[in-house]
């Protein structure tokens, strides 16, 4: 097999749009806490990029994408990148050397577990946290992965659609946020102290940062350079820009104001909205999508004051509500005209399609939701999740990390 | 001898500091502070959660002067950080014991 120069220069470059793109959530993240919290917010995004890097080499991408066993888990042939080499690898892309598939594959293991941090944020264990993304990464991520993406895993075979990561990325960590939410417990304070984000310029960067390095997330999902690449990263942009727009308006309608973390959460929305259907749409359909995603995840963001769980930072509202619609509307818009190795959608004459998003969200869900539990629990047993109560008023920075992060 | 402690607006200092200085008022210490009075806060909305603050950033200007120059200083203060809207401020007049120049240790008026 020949190796196309282009296409690997592109994966390349792609896998370091993505790889910024944990700095990006970190910064996302960290402009949205107390300041006291502003370091061990970002730390917990940052150091994924360590953790996660090292299980994947020694066993994540064998399980998500090794040779497949009872269509629900790759096997450790790969383990240790065993065979992973220079040569391609026919079935997930012929063009480029299997080592650049796993590191571009390897980005998006390391950004998912960082996005459920916004659930917990303010409160959490370091110590504890690095096992749980561990766990997470080997008991959900890489079964996710495959199921959905690996070679014979039954998500694939049901002819699911999911372009860059809807339902391995975007509804795994939104569903895991819930769970998480739910068992680590509200913040200290939390519906009565004045807990405002101490940080929107960093904030609306890391959306920015975000933003660029989802052209690879997306982009690079093509696994090759030239017209589905470009398709992709037209259809990324365009969604993210509505998104960014109809988050804005609904807000200013609704609040009086046109906020800058309105127009940052939106285009984020957009973007994770996207995310399943950027390979397989057009561009008006995804304006739609990135419309839509904008108002309903401005809606989701408001429903843990109904329920009364504390997901601090929204993860639940944007990634797993947008995640989730971004798959469905994926069976919806979906058109062999763009991608002749897709399906067409509900709007293309094919309903059936829509039913398979739908199973597919919901298996990819509630497992992502079960896993996620059961390793809480086991960590709350064992380890403890939270930081003492002394040292969460103190903050994460100073009891965590001996660190500020502002000296004046 | 008297303390003043004049709350005023943070936009306002560079007036007041400009107008004490030309009065013949050398030395002042100044705080960033916060606080609330009749002045009403406001309310700040982050994705649909909304913040009432009512602590307010005012500047605190703290100097000392002889009693004979006190209506000067007063007058000086009021003249220039006054605006008419609610928020203005506050001058607080305490009695001062002692004063003294650390560098050659003179006391007393002569340290002013």
């Amino acid at each position: 097999m020949k190796i196309d120069t282009g296409d690997t220069t592109w994966l390349l470059i792609s896998t370091a749009l993505v790889m910024l793109m944990t700095p990006g959530l970190a910064l996302f993240y960290g402009g949205m806490v107390r300041k006291k919290n502003v370091l061990g917010t970002i730390m917990q995004s940052f150091i994924a990029l360590g953790v996660v890097t090292i299980q994947w080499v020694l066993v994540g991408y064998s399980l998500a994408f090794g040779p497949d066993i009872g269509h629900v888990i790759g096997s450790l042939q790969w383990a240790g990148l065993n065979g992973v080499g220079l040569e391609p690898n026919p079935d997930y892309a012929a063009t480029v050397p299997h080592q650049a598939f796993m590191i571009f594959q390897m980005m998006f293991a390391v950004i998912t577990p960082a996005l459920i941090t916004g659930a917990f944020a303010e409160r959490f264990k370091f110590s504890t946290y690095v096992v749980f993304i561990l766990a997470w990464s080997t008991f959900v991520y890489a079964p996710l992965a495959h199921w959905v993406w690996g070679m014979g895993g039954w998500i694939h075979n049901l002819g699911a659609l999911d372009f860059a990561g809807g339902l391995v990325v975007h509804v795994s960590s939104g569903v895991s946020a819930l769970a998480a939410a739910l068992i680590v417990g509200k913040r200290k304070g939390h519906g009565h102290d004045n807990m405002p984000p101490h940080n929107m310029t960093m904030t609306l960067l890391g959306a920015s940062i975000l933003w660029f390095g989802w052209f690879g997330f997306n982009g690079g999902s093509a696994v090759a350079s030239g017209a589905l690449a470009t398709s992709a990263f037209v259809t990324t942009h365009i969604a993210a820009a509505a998104a960014a727009l109809s988050w804005l308006f609904i807000e200013w309608a609704q609040r009086g104001k046109p906020t800058i973390l309105g127009a940052a959460s939106g285009c984020v929305a957009g973007l994770v909205a996207i995310t399943p259907a950027s390979g397989f749409v057009g561009p008006l359909p995804a304006l739609a999508i990135g419309l839509a995603a904008g108002v309903l995840c401005y809606y989701g963001v408001n429903f843990k004051n109904k329920f009364g769980f504390d997901d601090s930072l929204d993860a639940v509202g944007v990634h797993g509500v947008g995640g989730a619609f971004g798959a469905l509307a994926t069976g919806l818009f979906a058109s062999t005209a763009i991608n002749a190795a897709g399906a067409n959608g509900l709007f293309y004459g094919n309903a059936s399609l829509l039913g398979i998003q739908a199973v597919s969200i919901l298996a990819a869900g509630t497992y992502a939701f079960v896993m996620t539990f059961v390793i809480l629990k086991v960590l709350s047993r064992t380890m403890g999740l939270r930081v003492k109560v002394e040292e969460e008023v103190e903050g994460l920075d100073l009891s965590q990390h001996g660190e500020s992060g502002y000296i004046f | 001898m008297k303390k003043i402690e004049a709350i005023i607006r943070p936009h306002k200092l560079e007036e007041v500091r400009e107008a004490l200085l030309e009065a013949g008022f050398h030395g002042m210490t100044i705080l960033e502070v916060k606080g609330v009075g009749r002045q009403k806060g406001h309310t700040e909305v982050y994705r649909g959660s909304e913040y009432k603050v009512d602590f307010l950033p005012k500047i605190k200007l703290e100097l000392v002067v002889p009693d004979h120059r006190l209506e000067a200083a007063l007058s000086t203060i009021l003249k220039t950080a006054k605006t008419g809207q609610v928020g203005d401020g506050k001058i607080f007049v305490l009695p001062a014991e002692e004063v003294i120049r650390v560098r050659t240790e003179e006391s007393g008026e002569e340290a002013l």
